[in-house]
């Protein structure tokens, strides 16, 4: 059995930013799209050289917005990735989309590309929220959107940003009831969040709008779980939910720890070399200079590549792992503080192995973990 | 130069004339005395800063003086004879009474300065009468004449009704102008006396009457020659410590250090002896020669006794080093400064220290984070308790920390002083009420003029806990205060004990009067309440008297704090939050589950009284 890999490819060019968006994204004039195929598919010649065979398990193109990529340049990726390490009918390969009326029309070209799921930004259904949050498209569109990807795909995700400035339980409810008639079988729901060099992290700061206090966003992100929940969703992670298999299994592996290169400009990697042991690489993230460097060395352009001690490892699995529903292994902490965390209906203990955060420590998981690992 | 040639440049008693300066905190007292030295020529007009005497950055920017600095004059009087001033320039602060004292044992007369535009002060009246039981002759001046609100008359006669020296004597002069310096000098010769005794013949005696650590030239050690004479190269022994020396500087300050290599009958100066350590200098120690020595030791000085204490913590732990090598350094200059070392479970490592009042509290702790540049926690100042236990014993608390279990206590003592506090009649109400309010019970009130003096009765306790702050506030800073111990009296006195999770929390302990014990826990527990931030786990905020709860809060438990998504890319800064969080933890402390910033503490300790 080869050990697993997921690839992450990241592409940095958006039409315009969104002002709450703290991704490595960009908006440039013009893309030489055969420049940049050319320099993805050194980066995988050169992890192929490294790491030799290895079963491709999953490959997600993020951003930026990956759906403005020429489907020419997703397609070549994809053969070159086939032909380094091989390709097979089970690998999940999924493509994130705005759900604009251009885009949706290039699904079918994606598709033909190799492309099997997409990740679909509908963000809000409200009108006026889609303009705060800086977005393209209308609700209308965006649902057209959803239909064409829900037509051209097997597996599709329906994504939201909630929290929102205003919200309220009850419009928060019946704005996801109407998402969920258009929903697949997979949703990603997250919080707004205010991070740092963003426009809106300028505007909060300045007292321009307001985000609801941790007192409602607990209230919306119950509500959230029990809408879902009632929809037959089975809140996997966090802020992700799923019918039956269809978890998304790129993302898994990252809640796992299990190894992924992360390719492309500002993209982080965490994999095992052959010799042992596991790497943290970060790319550069402004993309004239990534493609510029990986044009004339034919290697990744890294900005920080070191290997994890065991102990930072331990953090990082566990950072991830209890954002999962199935938990972790008890075994891994320290007994007292995991018996303070039942104790006070922070953690759950499964089958007397398995620890995992009630609906009450995922709220406040930053707190919970702190306290297991500080 | 032969040994009958040196003797030569000494001073006959008959031209000598050692004084001091009494004088309020900015009623002119250093100004006066660098206007003294510029008349004389002890400087030249461009070696003249502001206050040559207040070396220190601290005395010159406060305006105080907290070291005794003492320089020799030559004033050529009316009468055609050179004669020698020693002039003392002492600390006019209540904290530095000890100091003072030193000073007036070694001259024979004081100036008493007081400003023309506000009058007596309380702590002037203090050292007055300190000078008065050391028989000093005194010679009243009425500083600051030439500014537009100054009544000299009127407080020429305050003079004397409150301290009893005749209106008609006073001096009027202005040392920033230079009014009536020439007639100071004068009257210092015509009217001070002469040094009493001394007897060039007679076996070395001196007077040790302060010592400090210069980086140049070792330990400077300030004296006060009664019979014989010291000499450069002479071996001498320090009769207390029994340390024997030989001279290799002896001089006086002009304020620059002369060397003259003799001091004689009656003189003051300063010698060095090649002592590193200051410890070995005692001052209030007799010197004398080894080979020839005096029969009798001089009384001496009794020691000084710390009255407030507080803990001192460093902010961070890394610098507990720093902050003991830095004790020892202001110790160097300051015997009076006391401190051990501390280990508290709120604050980390730090020392108790002793301290002879509020001022010197603070400008110790301000010396620390200036010159030392180091960050600081103080606790809440405290005083020594006397503890009476049931078997007999009787323990002095310093830390209420430290207070033994209720059962086994009989009674416990606190310190009490005598509190005079001089005021402009329209602030006497709210002065009244805030002595009222800390315990106070009334000893006298009397009035000169439109200005009360009020004298009470204060548990120290309650005073160190600022009421000078509130005395200033209520008098719009026109009351002054001073205060000598009267001594010990039995109260019905507690511990409080702020608890956080059940766990008592060392650093905000206290001890106070039963009455005022339930209105003190419920605002350390309200202003904990806002200073902890929330977290996962509820907090109990308890005051409690032995085991008895008087007060308590309840912080609720943090609800959400986790930022939703979580990618491959983001676990690095996740990491990094992490690591974060367990740098921060070094500076929070544990209470059963949860974890306190330090900050809040010290916040709370900021407390005030209202």
């Amino acid at each position: 059995m080869l050990e697993p890999l997921a690839l992450y490819i990241h592409w940095p060019y958006c039409l315009s930013k969104c002002p709450y968006c703290d991704f490595n994204s960009h908006v440039a004039k013009t893309v030489d799209h055969p420049q940049w195929a050319q320099a993805y598919i050194h980066e995988i010649n050169y992890y192929k050289n490294l790491l030799g065979a290895r079963n491709i398990t999953s490959i997600f193109f993020g951003g930026g917005t990956p759906s403005l990529m020429a489907p020419e340049t997703t397609q070549s990726v994809l053969a070159h990735i086939d032909k380094a390490w091989g390709l097979s009918d089970a690998c999940e390969i999924t493509l994130e989309a705005n759900p604009t009326s251009v885009e949706a029309s290039k699904f079918q070209d994606f598709k033909r590309a190799g492309i099997n799921r997409v990740s679909v930004g509908v963000q809000s259904l409200n009108a006026q929220d889609l303009k705060f949050l800086g977005r393209e498209h209308s609700p209308e569109e965006a649902l057209k959107a959803v239909e064409v990807a829900a037509q051209t795909f097997d597996r599709f995700s329906f994504d939201m940003i909630y929290a929102r400035p205003k919200q309220t339980v009850d419009s928060w409810s019946q704005e996801l009831c109407q998402a969920l008639s258009y929903m697949g079988n997979h949703a990603s729901l997250y919080q707004l969040t205010i991070e740092p060099n963003t426009p809106f992290f300028t505007r909060y700061n300045r007292g321009e709008f307001h985000i609801p206090d941790d007192k409602i966003s607990a209230d919306l992100y119950e509500v959230t779980e029990d809408i879902m929940r009632d929809a037959g969703f089975n809140s996997y992670e966090l802020s992700n939910y799923a019918r039956g298999e269809e978890a998304s299994r790129h993302n898994m592996t990252y809640w796992r720890y299990g190894d992924y290169l992360g390719i492309g400009p500002g993209a982080h990697g965490r994999y095992y070399t052959n010799a042992g042991q596991k790497f943290a690489t970060r790319a550069h993230r402004a993309p004239d200079i990534w493609l510029k460097q990986v044009l004339d060395t034919q290697k990744p352009a890294l900005q920080d590549c070191f290997s994890l001690t065991e102990e930072e490892q331990f953090q990082e699995k566990v950072l991830m792992g209890l954002r999962l529903s199935e938990g972790m292994p008890s075994s891994l902490f320290e007994a007292k503080k995991v018996d303070a965390l039942l104790n006070n209906g922070d953690l759950e203990m499964r089958d007397n192995a398995t620890l995992c955060a009630t609906r009450q420590g995922r709220l406040r998981l930053n707190s919970v973990i702190g306290y297991l690992l500080t | 130069m032969t040994d009958a040639s040196k003797n030569n440049e000494t001073k006959p008693l008959a031209h000598i004339r050692n004084f001091a300066i009494i004088a309020h905190i900015d009623h002119g007292k250093s100004t006066l005395a660098d206007r003294l030295i510029q008349t004389c020529g002890g400087l030249e007009e461009r070696e003249m800063t502001e206050q040559v005497l207040d070396n220190m950055d601290i005395e010159r920017e406060r305006g105080i003086t907290i070291k005794a600095q003492t320089v020799r004059l030559a004033y050529t009087a009316k009468d055609g004879i050179e004669y020698q001033l020693n002039l003392m320039d002492t600390p006019g602060h209540v904290d530095f009474a000890y100091e003072v004292s030193r000073s007036l044992a070694s001259c024979e007369g004081s100036l008493l300065v007081v400003d023309a535009t506000q009058g007596v002060e309380a702590q002037t009246l203090a050292n007055v009468y300190q000078a008065l039981d050391n028989d000093h002759e005194i010679l009243p001046v009425i500083n600051k004449i030439d500014l537009p609100a100054a009544e000299p008359e009127r407080i020429a006669e305050q003079v004397e009704e409150v301290v009893g020296l005749p209106a008609v004597d006073a001096l009027h002069v202005s040392g920033k102008s230079g009014i009536g310096i020439n007639d100071l000098l004068e009257a210092i010769v015509t009217k001070l006396p002469a040094p009493h005794e001394g007897k060039g013949e007679e076996p070395l005696k001196a007077l040790l009457v302060d010592s400090w650590y210069d980086p140049y030239l070792g330990v400077m050690i300030l004296v006060r020659v009664i019979d014989g004479y010291l000499r450069k190269g002479q071996k001498v022994r320090f009769m207390n410590t029994k340390a024997v020396r030989e001279l290799d500087r002896v001089g006086f300050f002009s304020p620059k250090p002369v060397m003259t290599g003799i001091l004689g009958p009656g003189e003051m100066g300063f010698i060095t002896a090649g002592i590193k350590d200051i410890s070995e200098t005692q001052v209030g120690d007799t010197i004398t020669e080894e080979k020839n020595q005096c029969k009798e030791k001089l009384p001496g000085f009794k020691p000084s006794i710390p009255m407030v204490f507080c803990s001192l913590f460093p902010v961070d732990a890394s610098d507990f080093e720093t902050l003991r090598d830095s004790l020892g350094k202001l110790k160097l200059n300051d015997a009076s400064l006391h401190y051990e070392p501390e280990q508290s479970q709120a604050l980390g490592l730090g020392f108790r220290c002793g301290f002879l009042g509020l001022l010197h509290m603070e400008i110790i702790q301000e010396r620390l984070e200036r010159e030392f540049d180091l960050d600081l926690i103080p606790t809440a100042p405290s005083v020594v308790y006397k503890i009476h236990m049931t078997n007999g014993e009787v323990i002095e608390l310093y830390n209420p920390v430290d207070m033994p279990e209720v059962q086994k206590i009989d009674k416990i003592e606190e310190p009490w002083i005598k509190a005079t506090i001089l005021t402009p009649d329209e602030y006497l109400g709210g002065l009244l009420k805030l002595c009222q309010e800390r315990r106070g019970e009334q000893i006298n009130l009397t009035y000169a003029g439109t200005r009360a003096m009020m004298e009470y009765k204060l548990p120290l306790n309650e005073v160190v806990f600022d009421f000078y702050d509130r005395l200033k506030s209520i008098s719009r800073g026109y009351a002054s205060f001073d205060y000598e111990l009267m001594g010990y009296d039995a109260n019905d006195l507690v511990k409080l004990e702020i608890r956080v999770n059940g766990d008592p929390v060392d650093a905000l302990a206290m001890i106070v009067h039963r009455e005022n014990a339930e209105s003190r826990g419920r605002q350390l527990c309200e202003r904990l309440k806002d200073l902890i931030p929330r977290q996962m786990f509820k907090i109990a905020i308890q005051a409690a008297i032995g085991g008895k709860i008087i007060a308590a809060e309840h912080l609720s438990a943090l609800r959400k704090d986790v930022t939703a998504k979580c990618y491959g890319g983001d676990i690095s800064r996740k990491r990094k939050l992490l690591e974060k969080q367990k740098k921060g933890k070094a500076k929070m402390r544990q209470y059963g589950n949860v974890d306190i910033p330090q900050s809040a503490f010290i916040n709370a300790l900021k407390m005030g009284d209202g």
